[in-house]
């Protein structure tokens, strides 16, 4: 439904999107993540025919952006970084103008607005004038107007920014309900969000694309070890030195060390390998107090931040 | 058409719903009606001066002489207004993101351009109507020649349009509005004064400065002489702007 082949985009010698490629099937929600500044928002500009590439080409429903911009244009709805209202209208003569530009016949207007008003539970300030509404509000408006005439592909930059937990658990459910008949894009920097709703995460980080797979095989992919945390009580230096000799750990590092107290390790094992029960009885065996252990998984925040804040040259290898 | 009809009403809206129309419409009338009543004043004291110095064999065209001088004050006030009818029309778009949502709607830039540019020269309708109501006394104490007041009106409408396409154009380049009004202001008052160095000018520069100016070809109008060759510069005027207006557009879209 979305091709990106080799995406660039040049602002005055600065490269803010970098040989982007991806490609996103029909009824897929990809999530499109990455730190501020990473071209999030550029590409998104590009896919809705806001601006050109400097190089590369995206195609939307096999329409291109570039050259049949008007196809692409018929078939999207866009929720911008900041929701494009005009705050001197009523939510309901703005989504009914939205509704008129976008070509909706006079006839099935109004059941649209009402249809977009329903989903996104305006129902209670359809009067009121959009720029006195609260920011939550104002994006949920935003999200609507996308939602008008029913586009074959969203793109949705940010939807969940500015919402209160109830509503951004509304959205995502909105979102997901979509998702079976359309295809979505969303960018955002909430982790959760994406593992929720996306079926696919593109990481971007500089303008490069660092990492592509579904959240799942994304925490897989980087789980290169076993990670277990310890606390004990003893020397800490004598508890170093045994874990350490154990077959199987690769490392083992105090987190926080103090005169007096017990200390808290971080072990790193051999994948596929559960020390546990060898880490247990040693510890016990030396007569050190064991007071805590726990399995450590990687969470896609690890992920995120382990890919955004490396080296280029390692967030490629580490990519392969 | 659909998007010209809805871009249209949604800025008549956006200027009635903002305080700039009345303030706009206020000070026009104003100035309007203190004109008319400083010329009406002007003409009276020299219809006493001629009765005294018995000079009366010549009559004066009482509406006549105040029309016409109403009507040049008329298209100077219109110098002021006109940028600020359209400084909004796409700075302030630019400003709030919302030309995001128009340049990625099915909104063809022809489309936009044309139902903002129709919704002003709406707005500039309004303001000639208003400018009728002043001069409407001249009608109840007298018989005044209608058809060069028609003549003149239309003038002042084409002359408003033209005015009124460059500043579109100026509002495509910038999303502050100050600087939008500031730029209108300066390209359509140097439009206004070139005419003044047509006296110091000898040969094509002088036919050039003279074809220039806005306020040569609202003249003829104003006497009462329908001209095709002033129609036709203010239309060719108005067409460049608009013309620029959408490339400016376009140009969004370029690629480096």
């Amino acid at each position: 439904m979305i091709e990106v082949e080799h995406l660039s985009k040049v602002f005055n010698g600065r490269k803010a999107v970098d040989d982007v490629s991806f490609y996103v099937g029909k009824g897929e929600v990809l999530g499109f993540l990455g730190p501020n500044g990473a071209g999030k928002t550029t590409t998104m500009r590009i896919l809705t025919c806001y601006m050109p590439s400097t190089e590369g080409t995206a195609r939307i429903a096999g329409y291109d952006v570039f050259e049949e911009s008007l196809e692409v244009r018929k078939r999207i709805g866009y929720l911008p970084e900041n929701p494009p209202i005009y705050p001197e209208m009523t939510v309901d003569s703005y989504l009914n103008f939205v509704a008129k530009i976008k070509g909706t016949p006079a006839g099935q207007r109004m059941a649209q607005v009402d249809k977009v008003v329903e989903e996104c539970s305006l129902g209670d300030v359809r009067r009121r004038i959009v720029g006195r509404l609260s920011k939550g509000y104002k994006q949920r408006v935003g999200l609507a107007q996308a939602l008008l005439k029913d586009p074959e592909v969203l793109i949705l930059d940010e939807p969940t920014i500015g919402l209160d937990p109830k509503q951004i658990h509304e959205v995502r459910t909105l979102i997901k309900g979509l998702a079976s008949t359309r295809t979505v894009i969303l960018s955002t920097h909430i982790l959760p969000e994406v593992s929720m709703t996306c079926n696919r995460v593109v990481i971007i980080n500089k303008g490069k694309v660092v990492a592509m797979d579904t959240p799942e095989g994304l925490a897989a992919q980087m789980k290169g070890a076993e990670r277990i945390a310890l606390i004990v009580d003893g020397p800490s230096e004598a508890i170093r030195e045994k874990i350490h000799a154990i077959e199987g750990v690769i490392s083992i590092q105090a987190t926080d060390e103090k005169e007096g107290r017990p200390t808290s390790f971080a072990v790193e094992c051999q994948l596929d390998t559960d020390l546990r029960p060898v880490l247990a009885s040693t510890i016990v065996s030396q007569g050190w107090g064991l007071l805590e252990m726990r399995g450590v998984s990687m969470s896609l925040e690890d992920v995120f931040i382990n890919l955004t804040t490396q080296e280029p040259t390692e967030a490629d290898s580490s990519r392969r | 058409m659909q998007n010209i009809l809805a871009i249209w009403q949604r800025e008549i809206k956006s200027y009635f719903v903002s305080p700039i129309a009345y303030v706009v419409l206020t000070v026009f009338l104003f100035l309007s009606g203190f004109f008319f009543f400083s010329y009406l004043n002007q003409v009276i004291q020299a219809t006493m001066m001629q009765a005294q110095f018995g000079q009366g064999s010549q009559p004066i065209d009482v509406p006549g002489i105040i029309f016409k001088s109403l009507l040049q004050t008329t298209s100077v006030v219109l110098l002021f207004i006109v940028p600020m009818l359209t400084m909004g029309l796409f700075a302030e778009e630019k400003k709030r993101g919302t030309i995001e949502l128009l340049l990625t709607t099915p909104v063809g830039h022809f489309q936009a351009i044309a139902g903002k540019y129709l919704a002003s020269l709406t707005f500039l309708l309004i303001l000639i109507l208003t400018n009728v109501i002043t001069i409407l006394p001249l009608f109840l104490h007298g018989q005044p020649d209608w058809q060069p007041m028609l003549s003149g009106y239309l003038g002042m409408f084409l002359y408003g349009m033209t005015l009124l396409a460059i500043g579109l154009f100026i509002s495509t380049l910038t999303e502050n509005q100050i600087v939008a009004v500031m730029a209108t202001f300066g390209v359509s008052l140097a439009l206004f004064v070139i005419e003044s160095f047509s006296a110091s000018a000898t040969g094509v520069a002088k036919s050039v400065i003279d074809y220039l100016s806005v306020m040569s070809h609202l003249e003829d109008f104003i006497k009462g002489v329908i001209d095709t060759s002033h129609i036709i510069y203010y239309v060719t005027f108005a067409f460049v702007g608009l013309f620029l207006a959408y490339r400016s557009l376009e140009s969004m879209r370029w690629k480096n």
